[in-house]
């Protein structure tokens, strides 16, 4: 049986935007500080620190998940995707990322990082989304500056440029 | 809001996982999900010493069905349920339910067991499987015991789980022929805790009404021959029994009426499935 002591720091092993990474956290610590402090990754926000607010979404496995509700232990093994991986190179913007400047879809951008994730991922499964399904599926996300307007007509313009992407694909 | 200082437990079996919960009782939680606990800890809400995480434990993974029953293993994310082809077919309800349970983002990691196990009153799961009349099974090292879901919820967040007990599964009953289903809710924003939820069985003959968000528990009440003449009456009596109290989110006055109103749509809607 592997007990993880409260007393000392614990070796965690993950893959973390397609890299292997291992780093060190004792059992209490959430997996958006140890994202933040111990890796360095300061894109993944953390607002409410109790998953209402959805700023610190990331991916786990694929599917979005808020990292300040799981404890970096429970990633042992894991597939993690934070928002730097949605570049495809320094200086170049994703489609969606691309699609939220067009369209304004942030202002101060705190909330950004985690409505791209969880968009990133609605996308691939759903290339012609729906509008009322989408604003579901962003109740799960608080934005205060922009009212949504703009996020919904961004992702709704970025699902078309991806379908005419993968037609010419 | 950070965690406190706990001992963390991947368990590899389900020995392994009992056999903690044997040693250290109710200084022990089950993390399965997470989603109410992490919350719960940053709050220090609750204070475990130890958190024994059965993700990894095969026995309690995956849904299977019996000739009556939809057994969901306490490893099962909400997620996971809501994409069984399957699910809509064999209970309606449940599939009208899911949806509402946090947000898509927490469904991923959230488990159904885990829901049922917090029994928040106004939680959706639970009310569904009181609603359903479903059972949940608890496990030790040495036995296993079945326990009917209007027994299992004792209070507001209290259960007849024992200290060393751990939940391997819920059953919620399959949709029988010539029973019909619904489910309705009412809260400020899809995907919080509801104000009221209401869920519904009926046949040609009977009636019967759970309702969450209101006493400190789901709490469901069956009529025989329920009239439209009498349902008014009827609802008023059960919105008054079950003794609601004003918070911050609706007075115990806003409740009742809710109780009423969505009541009545609630089984209307079950009734219109049924013709």
């Amino acid at each position: 049986m592997s007990r993880l002591s409260a007393d000392h720091r614990h070796v965690v092993c993950f893959t973390l935007n397609g890299q292997p990474v291992s780093a060190e956290a004792e059992p209490r610590m959430l997996l958006t500080d140890f994202l933040r402090h111990t890796i360095g990754l300061t894109g993944t926000h953390v607002g409410c620190e109790h998953g209402v607010c959805g700023a610190c979404t990331i991916q786990i496995d694929g599917n979005p998940a808020r990292a300040c509700l799981t404890l970096a232990v429970q990633v042992e093994g894991a597939s993690l995707r934070t928002v730097e991986a949605l570049a495809p190179e320094a200086g170049r913007l994703s489609v969606l990322q691309a699609a939220f400047r067009r369209h304004h879809a942030l202002q101060c951008g705190f909330c950004t990082a985690g409505i791209l994730m969880s968009l990133d991922a609605y996308l691939r499964e759903h290339s012609d989304p729906v509008e009322s399904e989408l604003r579901e599926y962003l109740s799960g996300h608080l934005c205060r500056c922009t009212g949504y307007v703009p996020i919904l007509a961004a992702a709704l313009d970025a699902a078309r440029l991806l379908r005419e992407e993968a037609r010419r694909a | 809001m950070k965690p406190p200082r706990l001992d963390y437990v991947r368990a590899a079996t389900l020995a392994e996982a009992h056999a903690v919960l044997a040693a250290e009782g109710a200084d022990a939680r089950i993390i399965a999900g997470g989603q109410t606990l992490v919350p719960m800890l940053s709050m220090r809400l609750a204070r475990p010493r130890v958190l024994v995480d059965i993700m990894r434990l095969g026995e309690l993974r995956g849904t299977h069905e019996t000739a009556s029953d939809i057994c969901v293993g306490a490893a099962v994310r909400q997620a996971e349920l809501l994409a069984w082809p399957q699910l809509a077919a064999r209970q309606p309800m449940l599939a009208a339910a899911l949806p509402w349970v946090g947000h898509a983002q927490t469904r991923n990691r959230g488990t159904v067991c885990g829901s049922i196990a917090h029994a928040d009153p106004s939680a959706e799961l639970p009310l569904v499987l009181v609603a359903l009349e479903g059972s949940v099974t608890l496990s030790t090292r040495w036995r296993r015991r079945t326990v009917a879901a209007a027994q299992f919820f004792q209070g507001l967040m209290s259960t007849a789980r024992r200290d060393d007990e751990l939940i391997a599964a819920v059953s919620f009953p399959t949709a029988r022929p010539g029973h019909a289903y619904a489910f309705c809710e009412f809260g400020r924003r899809h995907g919080d805790f509801a104000i009221v939820a209401c869920a519904a069985v009926v046949t040609h003959s009977s009636t019967r009404l759970a309702v969450g968000g209101v006493a400190d528990r789901p709490l469901g009440r069956d009529w025989d021959g329920l009239s439209d003449d009498n349902l008014d009456d009827a609802l008023n009596a059960f919105a008054y029994d079950l003794e609601a109290r004003g918070d911050m989110h609706a007075t115990a006055r806003f409740r009742r009426d809710l109780v009423r109103r969505l009541g009545r749509e609630t089984i209307a809607e079950a009734r219109r499935c049924l013709a």
